[in-house]
């Protein structure tokens, strides 16, 4: 019989799928199991963030950031708040340095659980998610306890934090930090050594140090691949220089691997809170200058000055110096960065918002590529995706 | 800091004369200003250069200013791991020009040209695959240019009777209410209608 060239069968993989991680939609072509090309369909949650932005003053602009990436809010915030003060050339007050950075890290386990449980159910483990959301219900409580609110916090204020932590939050957060270590290794024990989870994983989705440079690759992506490279160490902001801590690569750049970089993390993570936790300063959690922040509550009663910043602030906002910065923290899927550009108004010209999961979702096509249909799963699940920030 | 970075941006003006127009350093970053035709051999130069080595495009995307004339500013935000420095290029362009594609240089400039398509309506040239990127399928119009309003043009919802989205021109209960905070005090240098320092201004341009 002569050979017949098949016609590669199209397959449509979401938008309602569960492990599409949101709201993904993927034509794939497909030649019997194996994957000929990816076609990611991206925008179903596209909210028009920048656009936004450019209509509102720069203290409320804060609250969209919490609406990226919305299960590691704070440190989106960070990178905007971080972009803004540059701007206006403000220093924050180094206990409101400490509170960023301790909330960073809080957020960078918040989503490292999020991810690895959600990975691992993909893959078939259903248990990991189980135990991981305990945890990050008391993480989301220290979120509440700090700013009122669970996810949406808008607690990152240019300028430094929007209050002081109440009394008695740091002891907990302590007393998490060490109890908290067993539940990883517990996860562990559950997934590491696990005979299925390594054969989903292990050799799936490679790319080399190359390929991750190449495709913008940043965050646990990059280090996957064997590239040790972390804003936190190599550009450092806020207090990363005073504090002691670890970056673990990966050997392969596999799912497996990035699997591992990220358990770690969430030790490093832990090691960083530990030490915000005794090293907290004490002083004021804002920058003192009320042209920029708001005047204390008390203050407002008593001085005409403060009503007069006070009314000021929450009208019209202040008026950020022209110029342009582009300013990027390390968040838990990568590098978040902010390009600002500012004309001298109380509004952003033009805010670009550089999501880390962006990038790793144009290479999706390219790393699924001769994988089995199955994989494309795992791939997706190690990649870290979230479809607020990809989408904007 | 600074100096390293006016070195770097010495070196490259210096190695591209004809294709690099000048360099800024504002707020410690550095700026290179490069022509539209230019622009791919720039980036590979950046790219495959030994003391650049700026490996990763991180990002890529426009600006508006339409009182220009040519009134897009397309922003390529590299990083190099090796030197730890970042360098922003970037190059002006119309509706109607051409850019190159980087694509070539860096696979990663694939979806960020397409989203710069999809927003601003920038066209580049030799790209694989220039789709919409993050609006509608079937969408009109680019809605980060600075004219699109930031209500959009048509609203969708689900009907009922005919069992399906339905797309409508956008209703308002409200107007959209923008405030003008420009203060005669800070900020702004003239009053609109203030014939008389308009007639000096109109005396020293004269002289």
């Amino acid at each position: 019989m002569a050979e017949q060239k098949i016609k590669p069968m199209t397959l449509n993989f979401g938008p309602q799928h569960p492990a599409a991680h949101g709201v993904l939609r993927l034509v794939l072509e497909m030649d019997g199991e194996i994957i000929e090309r990816a076609d990611p369909h991206i925008g179903l949650l596209h909210r028009g963030t920048e656009k936004l932005i450019e209509h509102k003053t720069y203290l409320q602009a804060v609250p969209y950031f919490d609406r990226l990436d919305y299960v590691s809010p704070m440190n989106q915030e960070h990178a905007f708040a971080l972009a803004v003060e540059k701007l206006l050339g403000i220093e924050v007050p180094k206990r409101g340095q400490y509170i960023r950075v301790l909330y960073c890290e809080i957020g960078r386990i918040l989503n490292h659980l999020l991810n690895i449980t959600t990975f691992a159910i993909d893959v078939g483990a259903m248990t990991p998610i189980l135990w991981g959301f305990e945890e990050r219900e008391k993480l989301m409580e220290f979120y509440e306890r700090a700013c009122g609110a669970r996810l949406h916090a808008a607690y990152f204020r240019p300028g430094g934090v929007h209050q002081d932590l109440p009394a008695g939050l740091l002891e907990d957060i302590s007393a998490f930090c060490k109890t908290f270590p067993k539940v990883i290794d517990d996860m562990e024990g559950l997934l590491t050594n696990n005979r299925i989870f390594r054969q989903r994983t292990v050799d799936i989705g490679a790319v080399t140090r190359d390929e991750a440079s190449d495709w913008g690759f940043t965050g646990v992506m990059l280090r996957g691949s064997n590239v040790p490279w972390d804003l936190r160490k190599a550009q450092p902001y806020d207090c990363y220089e005073e504090l002691d801590f670890d970056i673990p690569v990966g050997k392969n750049g596999d799912c497996f691997d990035r699997y591992l970089c990220r358990i770690e993390e969430m030790r490093q993570s832990v090691r960083l809170m530990e030490q915000c936790v005794e090293k907290m300063p004490q002083g004021p959690v804002m920058t003192t200058d009320h042209k920029i922040t708001p005047p204390k509550r008390g203050e407002m009663k008593q001085s005409m000055e403060a009503l007069i910043h006070h009314f000021k602030l929450y009208t019209e906002g202040y008026h950020v110096p022209p110029g342009e910065t582009y300013t990027a923290v390390e968040a838990p899927k990568g590098e978040f960065g902010v390009f600002l550009v500012s004309d001298g108004s109380n509004k952003p010209y033009r805010c670009k918002i550089r999501a880390p999961g962006f990038a790793h979702m144009a290479a999706m096509d390219y790393m699924c590529r001769g994988h089995m249909l199955a994989d494309s799963v795992a791939i997706l699940g190690s990649m870290d995706i979230v479809f607020g920030e990809v989408d904007r | 800091m600074n100096e390293a970075l006016n070195d770097l941006g010495e070196y490259i003006s210096a190695a591209h004369a004809q294709r690099v127009a000048g360099f800024d350093i504002l707020a410690d970053e550095l700026i290179i200003h490069s022509t539209r035709d230019a622009i791919v051999k720039v980036l590979t130069f950046l790219r495959d250069d030994q003391n650049c080595q700026f490996k990763q495009l991180v990002d890529l995307t426009a600006v508006d200013f339409p009182a220009r004339e040519e009134r897009f500013d397309v922003v390529y935000n590299l990083l190099s791991l090796k030197l730890n420095q970042r360098i922003r290029v970037k190059i002006v362009t119309d509706e109607n020009s051409l850019v190159p594609s980087a694509s070539e240089v860096f696979s990663s400039a694939i979806w960020y040209e397409r989203e710069v398509w999809d927003m601003y309506g920038i066209y580049f040239a030799d790209h694989p695959d220039l789709r919409r990127m993050l609006m509608d399928y079937g969408f009109e119009g680019h809605p980060l240019r600075k004219d699109f309003p930031l209500t959009g043009y048509v609203e969708v919802r689900y009907d009922e009777t005919q069992k399906r989205v339905v797309y409508e021109p956008v209703n308002l209960t409200q107007e959209y209410r923008t405030f003008d905070f420009m203060s005669p005090w800070e900020g702004m240098l003239r009053l609109p209608g203030d014939e008389k320092a308009e007639a000096e201004n109109g005396e020293e341009g004269a002289a």
